[in-house]
């Protein structure tokens, strides 16, 4: 019961766990290479959640100066995670503009009929 | 090939507050949620819905591709030269305070200010030559 | 002049960042090869400076808009990451006036302009992860460099290097994303991203009841290792160096790795300093064991590999096996011989790369069945060529040989006589990569390719004999290199208690 209780407990650092090891294994097991940029940006996303969960304070408020308020979150992670989001995105086209050029290149995007096309290597 | 009436008339009417939204969040980032980022990516969504409804045509009288190309490192060239303004005015760089000669916190605001509006060019550049890039390729 | 010098390491970075900006907004080969000439020099005139100001005054500090640590992001630059920076930023401005040629040879017309631009970006990058003190900085810097090296890589002609790029792209990425996490980590513990700062803060705590800290070292040392191919994370690396323009190849093998390798000091350094053998999970023990599984397998598939791209490239796994032994053996001679390998092995693979390259913009091949008979037709190449490889080997009065001198003391002071008769066999593989080549470059009837070949002209010429005569004058006159990483070696000891 007690295990239970710490699992649901933790519940958010569950799904940042479930995201990175599910982003993860489709990098490594997919030989598609659409699909492994999907399994690469999960793999991302799931570092987000890292970073920005922490940064949340139960009963704080938007870190905006108030007299009203004295409970702020923190905004430091989500300044991080807006720079990680960047390198995410670009990482990602940049990632399917090489899937493009790969494709012309190739005529497919499977891993394993460029190694055969490849023969030599 | 001509997509529905419905379609391009919807489209029309919406722009115009698509713009507005963005230059919303854009202008509002200091008080709540948004920014450049955020802006430049409603922007570049609104050149993006032009090219998908009326063709990419359309969206290039609008974002003419040479500008588009020419606001990527524009707008971080804003974002830097804002930086270095800061070192020429004396202070380090990125250094904002200065911007202001009475008052640090308007300088600061300012700076700020300035490398958003960086960051506005150069994500809707980016996003809009992105579009580009995938749209033109195999034609 | 004394208002400029303060501002010497942000200018390290920016300037860079600016050329990069314009060459891109020009996108012209003429506009941009003149930028990056430029920048390049200036950087390394910065680089001097920034050393000599640190020998003359200690660590120099620099709080970016004025925000001093650890809240704002502070460039942070003592004796090691000076050295570093010289390292980079010379490698890069002595390399530049090849790459006209070079480049107007092996990338396409219309993208030669990006050429210049994604080159000044990736040396934004690499300064930027040295001189930065904060980790999520070094975060940034080492993405800016990575896009810019995948795109780099992707401007070669051959269509594998798409592939190779896209491979690098993947495996680069997990690893970056694999140091935020860790990064991410000690965040979590300390509340801080300055490294000092969190070497302060986690200085109070046990590192053997902190399971958090030992993840994030787990993290941070995989994602490193990554970026850095230590075997067997290496399979990135081999593709990306051979089909990549030779100017990109040269630069990359002489900076990237090296920076990465860098920045696991740096960690080390800051998170391990009050654990002698490296924390609870034993990473001293298990670096020697995959660096010497490095310097073995990667040597041995050097010796069987015919496209002499992919030899050096494997040559430079095995390379840098040898300095991460130096950092896994962690003692004064040791460590000095790590750094003093990251210099020199930059310096010798840049003129090993900048060979082929000028051997590739002659004859269109790097087989090695088409170098056959070369030498005398290319003699001053291929001479540099030569000296490159005894380094490379590790022969008395080359710089090789003052690297590995330090390494084989400092692991005869770590482990007795059996680590050093492994350095000194892995070193006889080298024998037989290098021997081989150069048997059948100068000794063999020429092939019909190498029977058209010219000795290049002077611009590509210069920075081969530049690389290879230093090669000779770092392995005679050890001030700059032996000494400075002595002192930098001892300032990280120290930091360990």
């Amino acid at each position: 019961m007690q295990a239970v209780q710490g699992f649901l407990d933790h519940y958010n650092y569950v799904v940042t766990i479930f995201l990175m090891v599910a982003g993860l294994y489709i990098v490594i097991a997919r030989g598609n290479m659409v699909k492994k940029l999907i399994g690469l940006s999960i793999f991302q996303t799931s570092v987000y959640l890292l970073y920005i969960e922490p940064g949340k304070i139960l009963g704080g408020t938007a870190p905006i100066i108030d007299p009203a308020f004295t409970v702020y979150s923190n905004p430091l992670p989500h300044v991080l995670i807006l720079t990680a989001i960047v390198v995410g995105v670009a990482t990602l086209a940049l990632g399917l503009a090489l899937v493009v050029r790969i494709h012309e290149a190739y005529g497919t995007i499977e891993e394993d009929e460029i190694f055969e096309k490849d023969g030599d290597t | 090939m001509r997509t529905s009436l419905i379609l391009r008339i919807g489209t029309k009417l919406v722009l115009p507050f698509i713009l507005l939204f963005a230059l919303y969040v854009q202008f509002h980032g200091e008080y709540g949620p948004g920014g450049g980022f955020q802006a430049g990516v409603i922007t570049a969504g609104m050149v993006i819905l032009v090219g998908i409804t009326f063709g990419l045509g359309a969206a290039k009288r609008i974002a003419p591709p040479g500008l588009v190309r020419a606001m990527v490192p524009l707008g971080v060239l804003i974002y830097a030269g804002t930086g270095v303004l800061g070192l020429l005015l004396g202070k380090n760089f990125l250094d904002y305070s200065v911007l202001s000669a009475s008052d640090p916190a308007h300088g600061r605001g300012l700076g700020i200010f300035m490398v958003e509006s960086g960051v506005l060019v150069t994500v809707s550049g980016t996003m809009t030559a992105l579009f580009y890039a995938f749209v033109e390729r195999g034609r | 002049m004394s208002s400029v010098q303060a501002h010497l390491p942000a200018l390290q970075v920016v300037l860079p960042l600016l050329g990069s900006l314009f060459a891109g907004f020009v996108r012209r080969e003429a506009t941009g090869f003149a930028l990056a000439l430029a920048v390049s020099w200036t950087a390394a005139v910065i680089s001097a400076v920034l050393l000599w100001q640190v020998l003359q005054g200690g660590p120099i500090s620099y709080h970016l808009g004025g925000w001093p640590p650890p809240w704002g992001i502070e460039y942070r630059i003592d004796l090691l990451n000076a050295f570093v920076l010289l390292l980079v930023a010379w490698v890069g401005a002595v390399t530049m006036p090849f790459a006209r040629r070079s480049v107007a040879f092996e990338v396409d017309e219309g993208r030669q302009g990006w050429f210049y631009c994604m080159y000044l970006l990736c040396l934004t990058g690499l300064l930027g992860i040295t001189v930065t003190g904060d980790a999520f900085n070094a975060f940034v810097f080492l993405e800016i460099s990575s896009l810019s090296t995948y795109v780099l890589i992707a401007l070669g002609r051959d269509r594998r290097a798409l592939l190779s790029a896209f491979q690098y792209l993947i495996m680069g990425t997990i690893g970056a994303t694999f140091y935020v996490i860790g990064v991410g980590f000690l965040y979590l513990v300390t509340g801080s991203l300055n490294m000092v700062d969190i070497a302060q803060r986690l200085g109070s705590v046990p590192l053997e009841q902190t399971r958090a800290v030992a993840v994030a070292v787990a993290f941070l040392t995989v994602g490193i290792s990554l970026k850095l191919a230590l075997f067997p994370l290496h399979v990135w690396l081999p593709n990306a160096y051979a089909y990549a323009p030779s100017l990109a190849t040269a630069f990359l093998a002489g900076t990237a790795t090296k920076v990465a390798v860098y920045l696991l000091v740096r960690f080390f350094a800051v998170i391990l300093a009050g654990s002698p053998a490296f924390g609870p999970l034993q990473l001293a023990d298990v670096l020697l064991v995959l660096s010497i599984a490095a310097m073995f397998v990667a040597s041995a598939i050097a010796v069987f590999e015919t496209n002499l791209k992919r030899m050096l490239a494997y040559s430079s796994l095995a390379q840098i096996g040898y300095i991460t032994l130096g950092i896994g053996i962690a003692n004064q001679a040791g460590l000095t011989g790590a750094i003093v390998h990251l210099f020199n092995h930059a310096i010798m693979k840049a003129a090993l790369f900048l060979v082929l390259g000028a051997v590739f913009y002659r004859i269109g091949s790097v087989k090695l069945h088409d170098l056959a008979g070369i030498g005398p037709k290319m003699p001053l190449t291929m001479a540099a060529f030569a000296v490159a490889g005894f380094a490379l080997i590790g022969t008395p009065g080359t710089s090789g040989f003052v690297s590995k001198w330090y390494l084989a003391v400092g692991a005869f002071g770590h482990s007795g006589w059996l680590l050093v008769l492994l350095i000194v066999a892995s070193s006889l593989i080298a024998v037989v990569y290098v021997g081989r080549v150069v048997e059948v470059v100068w000794f063999r009837p020429p092939s019909p390719l190498a029977e058209t070949a010219r000795e290049v002209p002077p611009s590509m010429l210069v920075p081969i004999l530049v690389l290879a005569g230093a090669t000779i004058w770092f392995g005679i006159d050890t001030r700059l290199t032996a000494d400075l990483a002595g002192k930098a070696a001892a300032m990280l000891l120290a930091a360990v208690r």
